[in-house]
């Protein structure tokens, strides 16, 4: 008349259906969530996921209801004091609003907080750059793993039995098993043969021996050539693949022209980069670089929601980069990537030396030079300079980006030349 | 005190013990005369108990973001640790399914056994409420067919599409109820050949009413159309399903699945202190019998002591923790305190429960369990020294006074009032607002009127605006509310235009 089943292991994960969807209703909301922690989180913690938060009113489901007014009674427990007839004040937060009527089905205004995924998270901040499906996954999938030979173990495919290993273990077992009988059968060998010397052929005490031999070699015999026992098989592991590093230099300009919308942008393409990087990289460490007429490696803090502007010399930024390569960064340790933001905006007779700099200096050293112009004017003598550099270097790009869907393009140009 | 042969002394649970606990708590239930379906008990992990808690305890519940939202909801505050989650879910459903979280202790597992498998099951399966409105036999057969049914509906139509019905249909959910018709339980395979039938059927019918041809009686030139439905109607989902004049019939079929489950829900709705306190009592008399006979060990006890206790505090109307009347805790004291007034009477009792007093206290509240719901048990059966116990008082919030004005206290003279109070408290009827399909304009731009009868002046709540935005999101057209208030006046109270039907909802 009773059951009992164990259920435990079926129907894993049977909720992420509904989950999906509330995530997929909740889009705009989401993605406006996702845009503020990006604006609010490090580049290299962009990779993990993110609490995010929906005003309750926003996804509660109406249903016809009382509202406050009228007259109501309810009774409650605890009595200490009152007796019929009084009259007391009301609560101040039952005059208006939800306050009365809330605590039946629990309709609070705290709101709601839930965490999304590191996939899901990345997902919606790819969303924003219009990124390809293909780049996307690949782009969100864990570092790549090869498998190593670790040892051998008593279970695994046919395809990876190791027969050496097997048959010594073969071998080990036959021996073992059959010594018992081999001893005896050596015993019995040696009292035939002192007997013959003796006795006749047909002497019933030869004729037991040589039977006993003949079962005693029997029973070697039956000891199985092999046996399931026997088997090991190649172990595989994974293990992470051996990379080497990477540095990423972020350089920005922060003249009074970069405002936060266009900052915002060039920490976007820094973090795709970044995201990038750490694919093929174990190991990658962050250099920030800003410039006005002069420039200063910084944190990433001050990086992006510095104040302090004034003119414009980009070279002091390429000055600076190729001052801590040599220091820090040796080309044969490293492998190293650069990206700088501006506005294009630059002090005249500075765009050839930025010219000088790159191609002399640094562009034989970087794997990649990605150079973004966030503006929606004109090109100016440096973006002019700039191409040159791309005419002689394959590893350099550069854009203009008007709008963050405009970022990956550039992205696009650094990645593609890299799988060519 | 007898020789102790106690069942197993540590707190880890096996199949084994699990099999050894359940027999020994299905004789205590056989001795105590407990009536239930055949039992099916499962052992799932903490994420599938937060499954199941997600779906409201449907376990194969239709894909919709709303579960999802609970899902969320629920994993966050179980991750936190704000909750500890429910450790029982019980399925109303022949056989009856509960679920065993493997986390618990061998205490805890034994005690959902007798909580769920024999205190809530004997409940679903002899309640009245329940008797005549779930089909314990067919509602798993009727949930796989719904599920199929939205998900090939998704598969055609796209799943926005069905996400806006059902989100409709969810807004009026608790008004898709039949209150006095008993609807015929199927099985899977018939609810599929009906199916079909309903579609042709239905939409002839719609035809019919919706004719634009002019009727018989414009003919006859008689000036006051008859109003449609004749009769007021309270089953507000039913109508739409049956008359929405622009529905196809797919979306009539999701309309009537989200009444059929809503249905389903309807008796638990309004069995809740009753529900609970009987499983609560019955886990707490079965496995009191148990550590009686020697069964069960003091370390056992205790431990069980300590979580029934916390599932039974009320804290006082002046805590913070304070949040209305805990079911489990009145359900299980009057509960008990039948018990109490058939085994050891005052003359309190004698004067207020002749019949209770003295008789056989398993028929007595065997009896109470079958033929009442919460509002008529309260009504019936709560009694002075419960009253006392809690300190139970009443206080009138009418926004035509100044002041809040304490009505009745637990004294002599207020018994009476409280227990009609608290009766009412539990009724679905003051509980939810009074609203009714009163009139379609037929001849005309098809404007469907709802009519909502004030209960003491109160009202309808600020979600009312999306609500009817919903209806007229099933309704394809206008619809409007009309208030009847308490002198008789009638106005027009809220008006919602015709929402294009494709819009996807906010």
């Amino acid at each position: 008349m009773h059951q009992i089943v164990d259920r435990r292991l079926n129907g894993r994960n049977k909720s992420a259906v509904n989950r999906g969807r509330f995530i997929r209703r909740y889009r705009s909301q989401i993605k406006k969530a996702v845009a503020d922690a990006i604006a609010g989180r490090s580049i290299a913690d962009i990779d993990n996921g993110e609490k995010i938060s929906i005003p309750a009113k926003d996804i509660s489901e109406p249903v016809f209801g009382h509202g406050p007014g009228g007259s109501r009674e309810l009774v409650h427990p605890g009595n200490v004091d009152f007796i019929t007839g009084d009259e007391l004040d009301r609560p101040p937060n039952a005059g208006k609003g939800k306050g009365s009527g809330a605590s039946k089905d629990g309709e609070g205004t705290d709101d709601f907080v839930f965490e999304l995924s590191r996939e899901e998270f990345l997902n919606f901040f790819f969303d924003d750059l219009a990124l390809p499906n293909l780049v996307k996954t690949k782009l969100t999938t864990l570092a790549q793993h090869k498998m190593v030979r670790a040892g051998y173990t008593t279970d695994g495919t046919p395809s990876n039995i190791n027969v050496i290993r097997s048959l010594r273990g073969a071998q080990g077992r036959r021996i073992a098993l059959s010594a018992p009988y081999r001893a005896q059968l050596k015993e019995a060998e040696e009292a035939l043969e002192a007997l013959l010397k003796t006795a006749p052929d047909n002497d019933p005490q030869v004729v037991e021996l040589e039977q006993e031999i003949a079962r005693l070699k029997e029973k070697i015999q039956s000891v199985p050539f092999i046996d399931t026992f026997d088997l090991r098989f190649n172990n595989r592991i994974p293990q992470p693949k051996r990379t080497t590093q990477a540095v990423m230099f972020c350089l920005m300009d922060v003249s009074g022209s970069m405002d936060q919308v266009r900052k915002d942008i060039a920490k976007r393409f820094f973090i795709l980069l970044y995201l990038f990087l750490t694919r093929a990289y174990d190991k990658i460490q962050l250099v920030f670089i800003r410039h006005h007429t002069v420039a200063m490696e910084v944190d990433e803090d001050d990086f992006f929601h510095s104040r302090e502007s004034g003119g414009t010399v980009v070279s002091s930024a390429l000055e600076l980069m190729d001052e801590i390569i040599r220091e820090r960064y040796p080309t044969s340790d490293w492998n190293i990537y650069a990206a700088q933001a501006s506005d294009g905006d630059n002090w005249t007779d500075d765009s050839p030396i930025c010219r000088d700099l790159l191609m002399s200096r640094i562009m034989p050293y970087v794997q990649y030079f990605a150079y973004i112009e966030i503006t929606a004017d004109q090109h100016q003598s440096l973006w002019m300079e700039y191409q040159n550099v791309q005419a002689a270097y394959d590893n350099f790009a550069m854009q203009q980006i008007e709008t963050p869907a405009d970022i990956y393009p550039v992205f696009r140009e650094l990645f593609k030349k890299r799988v060519a | 005190m007898k020789k102790r042969r106690i069942l197993s002394d540590t707190s880890e649970w096996t199949f084994e013990l699990i099999e050894r606990y359940h027999a020994e708590i299905a004789r205590v239930a056989g001795q105590y005369s407990l009536s239930t379906y055949p039992n099916q008990i499962e052992i799932i992990s903490s994420e599938q108990m937060m499954d199941a808690y997600s779906s409201v305890g449907l376990p194969v519940g239709y894909h919709h973001w709303s579960f999802g939202k609970e899902f969320l909801n629920v994993e966050k505050r179980y991750k936190r640790g704000q909750m500890g989650l429910a450790y029982e879910i019980v399925i109303n459903s022949n056989p009856c399914i509960s679920y065993l979280m493997e986390e618990n202790t061998m205490m805890m597992q034994a005690l959902v056994i007798a909580h769920a498998a024999y205190g809530h099951n004997s409940f679903f399966k002899n309640n009245y409420l329940f008797k005549a409105w779930t089909s314990a036999d067919s509602i798993i057969d009727y949930l796989v067919f719904a599920r199929n049914y939205i998900e090939d509906c998704e598969q055609r139509y796209g799943y926005e599409e069905v996400e806006a019905i059902l989100d409709s249909c969810h807004a009026l959910m608790n008004y898709g109820v039949d209150r006095y018709k008993r609807p015929a339980p199927l099985s899977l395979h018939q609810e599929q050949m009906r199916q079909k039938e309903r579609e042709e059927y239905l939409q002839s019918q719609i035809n019919d009413l919706w004719r634009t041809l002019p009727g018989r009686h414009a003919a006859a030139g008689s000036v006051a159309a008859a109003r449609f439905p004749p009769e007021p109607q309270e089953n507000l989902l039913y109508f739409i399903e049956k008359h929405s004049p622009a529905m196809e019939p797919w979306q009539r079929e999701i309309v009537r699945i989200v009444r059929k489950i809503a249905q389903y829900f309807y008796p638990q709705r309004q069995t809740q202190v009753m529900n609970e306190g009987w499983a609560t009592f019955w886990h707490y008399t079965i496995l009191n019998t148990l550590y009686d006979e020697g069964r069960l060990s003091d370390g056992f006890m205790i431990e069980f002591i300590q979580s029934h206790s916390n599932v039974l505090t009320q804290p006082p109307y002046f805590s913070d923790y304070y949040s209305g009347i805990n079911p489990y805790a009145l359900g299980f004291a009057m509960m008990s305190d039948i018990r109490r007034m058939c085994e050891r009477p005052t003359d309190e009792d004698r004067y207020w429960f002749p019949q209770l007093a003295g008789s056989d206290w398993v028929k007595s509240l065997d009896f109470a369990m079958r033929n009442f719901k919460d509002e008529s048990f309260i009504s019936q059966y709560l009694s002075p020294k419960l009253i006392r116990d809690l300190k139970l008082f009443a206080v009138l919030d009418d926004d035509a006074m100044e002041k809040l004005e304490i009505t009745a206290i637990h004294e002599e003279k207020g018994y009476r009032y409280i227990r009609q109070a608290l009766a009412d408290q539990y009724n679905l009827g003051s509980r939810e607002p009074d609203i009714q399909v009163y009139d379609v304009d037929h001849g005309g731009d098809r404007t469907l009127t709802l009519r909502h009868t004030q209960y003491r002046r109160r009202p309808l709540g600020e979600s009312l605006d999306e609500v009817m935005k919903r209806v007229s999101h099933l309704w394809g057209f206008g619809v409007r509310m009309e208030t009847v208030f308490e002198d008789g006046r009638v106005e027009l109270t809220h008006e919602a235009r015709m929402e294009k039907r494709k819009l996807a909802t906010p």
